[in-house]
């Protein structure tokens, strides 16, 4: 079977659609992720004991199972208990949580690293346990983790054709169904390829200078 | 009332062949990652070049886009492959390629004074990797190869859907079957969050393992 180009740009448009919608899952689903990993993230460092060991234990059980096997759960388990989801929704979410527990983690390293004398400081001053958090903790924490986040962000991006399994229309499943009517797989898929590369070759030379920009904060 | 025992035989099914993919999946994969790994840090421009590229093209597409580039496409080139060789090859490959960065990081971190000491010492580059370099790196890259065997864990769950009867594959059978949702992806949850802390805990006693005899080499 050969290379055809013509067939290449007569697909180019579903594919590019459903490239939107792969942007749009990985932007949102990283929304998601950086709002749900830091409330996970301070919930493991300053709730009561019990309800810390608890969500540290759910932190790790989902970093443990498949993100598929997550993604189904929310699309078919969760319609049973009356909340039906439609299906990019659902993707959003599932992508969200699951990378929101690795953001976690690099919300967790990052506080760690503010010096103890902040927190003393801020003590000192009379500042409320919000006021420090807003105005001295997160803003001294969150530029060295940057690169860790834009990291995850990458990868969540190339985790996305996940979506395809449940039935959500994004690039992935754009190319598999010109793929069945056509028959024709080796266009198709290799585009997919070809996207992700090159989208991932971009996001490289961005994370570097993501590194260059904001690792350096730490020595003044 | 449905006769679950059938049902649960069904998942263990799938569990072992889950099991297999990961075993056969890291194996294939801890090969990869030494060669490509090694291959980066060679003296010879073409294989680091080659590796190079090996390395970022696995990493750069999803695992997902090359397991499907392996199953519908190599046929074309004349190579068709079971979804189980389809799986264990884009697996292998894929993970590999992240493990091979593990092991460069490794290798680097090795000091200086130790390679000199190599050559002060007339050993050989093979000699030197295999003898002194190697077996100090070794500990160092076994927490992320960890992590990895766990992301490779994960990635199974992909094959099912290039219909290899994985656990999740069963689990949508068994869905398919009875109707009931809850049950059958509860179950694989819990026994994939199993599967991951076997390995982490097989990892940690690896870990012991190798840094035997070496307490005091490295400050």
């Amino acid at each position: 079977m050969e290379w055809d180009w013509n067939f290449v740009w007569e697909i180019m448009p579903t594919l590019i659609e459903g490239l939107k919608i792969t942007l749009i899952a990985t932007l949102f689903g990283a929304a998601v992720a950086a709002v749900v990993g830091l409330v996970f993230a301070i919930l493991r460092m300053t709730a009561p004991r019990p309800i810390a060991r608890a969500v540290g234990f759910t932190v790790e059980f989902i970093r443990g199972t498949p993100l598929l096997v997550q993604l189904y759960f929310i699309f078919f388990v969760l319609p049973d208990i009356g909340i039906r989801l439609p299906a990019l929704l659902a993707g959003i979410i599932g992508l969200g949580v699951h990378y929101g527990t690795y953001a976690a983690e690099v919300y967790r390293s990052g506080i760690e690293n503010v010096p103890r004398g902040q927190w003393e400081a801020a003590k000192a001053t009379n500042l409320s346990a919000r006021q420090t958090w807003i105005h001295v903790i997160l803003p001294q924490a969150i530029p060295p983790m940057i690169p860790a986040l834009a990291n995850y962000l990458i990868a969540m991006f190339k985790e996305t054709p996940l979506l395809s399994a449940i039935t959500v229309l994004e690039l992935m499943n754009q190319a598999k169904s010109v793929a069945n009517s056509s028959y024709r797989y080796i266009e198709p898929m290799t585009l997919v390829g070809v996207f992700f590369l090159v989208m991932s070759l971009i996001s490289v030379v961005f994370l570097r200078w993501l590194e260059e920009r904001y690792a350096r904060v730490e020595e003044h | 009332m449905t006769d679950w025992s059938g049902y649960i035989g069904l998942i263990l099914q799938g569990a072992l062949v889950t099991v297999q993919l990961t075993l056969m999946g890291s194996a294939l994969a801890v090969v990869v990652a030494f060669a490509a790994g090694l291959g980066r840090v060679s003296r010879y421009m073409a294989v680091r070049a080659a590796a190079t590229a090996y390395i970022e093209f696995f990493r750069g597409t999803s695992i997902f886009v090359q397991l499907f580039w392996v199953y519908f496409v190599l046929p074309f080139a004349g190579l068709t492959l079971s979804p189980l060789q389809a799986g264990v090859l884009a697996l292998g490959l894929n993970v590999g390629a992240y493990g091979a960065e593990v092991v460069r990081g490794a290798v680097r971190a090795i000091g200086r004074e130790q390679r000199e000491a190599c050559i002060a010492l007339n050993l050989t580059r093979a000699q030197a990797m295999r003898h002194v370099i190697l077996p100090q790196a070794l500990p160092l890259m076994l927490p992320t190869f960890g992590n990895n065997a766990i992301e490779l864990l994960k990635a199974t769950a992909i094959v099912s859907l290039i219909s290899l009867s994985d656990m999740t594959f069963q689990a949508q059978v068994v869905r398919a079957q009875t109707g009931s949702t809850l049950i059958p992806f509860a179950t694989i949850l819990v026994l994939y969050f199993l599967m991951a802390l076997a390995i982490s805990g097989a990892m940690r006693w690896l870990e012991r393992r190798v840094t035997r005899g070496l307490d005091g080499v490295r400050t």
